[in-house]
């Protein structure tokens, strides 16, 4: 392979294109002068303005709040639809089920927000809940598209998974839900982290969905940095927006630091256990997971 | 014995436990919604809380079911849904060309490159589709802007005399797109491409094929289900998208996102804005279960 072929260069000069504007933008958020294009030496003020804005932060905590129910509440639903995608093969209704996790993913926002709104004015109508929109509402609207981010991300970690450790665990007379929780979930600890992560950002950042589904007195802070970027570039803006793009990148990085260590501990794990060539003990009856009854019998 | 009977009558609660969760939340909240938005995309827009009318009525033993075709009508007389529907149907086929174009070559970079450089660009890419796309978007406002960077970049090095007119046009709404989309594309590609045994190529050159042959007979065949992923979700969320042509955006910009926006927030007129959401969805269901038939083969490992 050429040093410098042309889908390397794309690489460069794509991520350049990815990350150059972020880089511009953390720059101008230190840019003393009040006018965004002119500058005026590096300054702190517009951070610490920040400090005094109430009502922005009032905005921070409340989606910080909401992104934290979210990722709980996406993680447990999507780890449970990603179980159900790739271990139970057959169901009535298994293609509608399939259907309904992925089209989150690519549902134009403007539809889901829509709908919801539609559907949460209908409820509390005909049952009278929920009485108000807010913070409730959002969480529900966040947890259904981002459990389809954590269906996806889990169900690719469940496929690959050794089948044989859970068949032996089964063997051995553990009860289905023992051996999810003692055996699946640690094995499959690292996607949920990841998919956690990935709904708290993704909750975060939401702006369409929560226009739709928020109350009067709910505002989250990407719907206040919208009504104050519509009027134009501000250094106040630039300051908010250096902040969440630290955090998400901070974020980031620990998702893949600890996806990481996980991946060289179980390739250590792996190889002294080929070393020690004791495998052959752990090998059960081909597809004996399904029907417990015939091991024991 | 016992622990048999125990397991097995457990098994099936817990299964239809764990089917039964995830089913109930998503067709409650996801596909129960769209019915509301169909029935009300029937109703009239009212003075009232909430603001339509309601589609059916009971009185004196009569049940009376109206179904006011009127909005759909509407969509047809006014010039400007035609127009929005094109325009979004246009900037999602050809941003989507645009991210495919770029985002090809650099999976093909990724998965070419050894594993522990694949893990740092992968993060590289990843971490942007994690942070808000107002963020991003915003970051572009400040660059393209009359008296932005690139305008003062361009007249500094005297490549132009004037400013450039590209913060609000269509120009801004292309490069804005292919900038939040770019890693939907990148990613599922790469995904499939890493999986391509090397040994293909090297068969078919061996037998004498040329580097451009063997890249169009066989690594973009066997890639077909990594662009089809990736082409669906930049095109089918694009074809929805709000924020980028209100943020990027000018008055020639017509998406139907923006215009569904203005009906809802603007007009309040609850009724017509459900039409065109069922349109749009209409539109869109085609490339939603060619996606969603795509992804069931990703999802349970089938080729």
């Amino acid at each position: 392979m050429k040093r410098f072929s042309f889908s390397n260069f794309m690489l460069w000069a794509g991520l350049a294109f990815i990350y150059l504007p972020m880089l511009i933008l953390v720059i101008y958020s230190f840019n003393a002068s009040r006018l965004v294009t002119v500058w005026g030496g590096w300054s702190l003020k517009w951070y610490i303005g920040l400090l005094d804005n109430t009502q922005l932060m009032n905005s921070v905590m409340r989606s910080l709040e909401i992104a934290c129910y979210t990722a709980i509440a996406a993680v447990a639903l999507g780890t449970m639809a990603a179980f159900v995608l790739t271990r139970v093969t057959r169901f009535k209704g298994r293609t509608l089920f399939g259907g309904l996790v992925t089209a989150p993913l690519v549902m134009p926002e403007v539809i889901t927000g829509l709908s919801l709104l539609l559907l949460f004015v209908a409820m509390a109508q005909l049952i009278g809940w929920p009485a108000e929109r807010g913070i409730l509402t959002i969480w529900i609207a966040h947890t259904t598209f981002c459990s389809a981010y954590v269906a996806v991300v889990v169900s690719s970690r469940l496929r690959e998974l050794d089948l044989s450790i859970e068949e032996a665990a089964m063997d051995l007379g553990a009860k289905p839900w023992k051996v999810f929780f003692l055996i699946t979930i640690p094995m499959i600890a690292p996607s949920l982290a990841a998919g956690g992560m990935m709904s708290f950002a993704l909750s975060l950042d939401d702006l369409v969905l929560a226009s739709f589904v928020s109350g009067p007195g709910s505002t989250t802070l990407p719907m206040e940095v919208f009504s104050a970027v519509r009027l134009g570039v501000k250094p106040e803006i630039n300051a908010v927006a250096s902040l969440i793009l630290l955090a998400v990148s901070f974020a980031t990085f620990l998702v893949w630091f600890f996806a990481h260590r996980a991946e060289e501990k179980r390739k250590k794990a792996l190889q002294q256990a080929m070393d020690e060539s004791t495998g052959a003990a752990l090998m059960a009856g081909p597809d004996s997971r399904r029907d417990p009854s015939q091991v024991h019998a | 014995m016992n622990i048999q009977r125990s397991l097995l009558r457990r098994l099936p609660k817990g299964r239809h436990f764990v089917i039964g969760v995830p089913f109930l939340w998503l067709f409650m909240f996801f596909l129960l919604p769209f019915v509301i938005v169909m029935k009300i995309s029937f109703a009239e827009a009212d003075v009232a809380i909430p603001p339509y009318t309601e589609v059916y009525a009971w009185a004196e033993n009569k049940l009376s079911i109206i179904i006011n075709l009127g909005n759909y009508i509407f969509l047809t007389e006014d010039a400007l849904y035609l127009a929005a529907y094109l325009g979004s149907l246009k900037t999602a086929f050809f941003s989507t060309l645009l991210c495919l174009l770029i985002g090809f070559p650099m999976a093909y970079a990724i998965a070419r490159a050894d594993k522990a450089k694949q893990m740092v660009f992968l993060l590289l890419i990843m971490m942007p589709t994690w942070t808000a796309i107002l963020i991003r978007v915003y970051a572009w406002m400040g660059i393209l802007s009359n008296n932005g960077l690139l305008n003062s970049v361009l007249q500094g090095i005297g490549l132009i005399s004037e400013p450039l007119q590209i913060l609000n046009t269509n120009v801004a709404v292309y490069i804005g797109i292919v900038y939040s989309y770019l890693p939907f594309m990148v990613l599922p590609l790469f995904a499939n491409l890493v999986k391509h045994d090397p040994s293909l190529l090297e068969a078919a050159a061996d037998l004498g094929s040329s580097r451009y042959n063997s890249f169009w007979k066989i690594t973009v065949p066997l890639a077909k289900n990594g662009i089809i992923a990736g082409c669906m979700l930049v095109f089918i969320p694009v074809v929805g998208e709000f924020v980028i042509p209100e943020l990027l955006g000018g008055p020639e910009t017509l998406m139907i996102g923006k215009v569904l926006w203005q009906e809802f927030f603007n007009n309040r007129d609850w009724p017509v804005a459900s039409a065109l959401a069922v349109v749009m969805l209409a539109i869109l269901i085609v490339p939603i279960i060619l996606f969603n038939r795509n992804q069931a083969k990703e999802l349970e490992g089938r080729p």
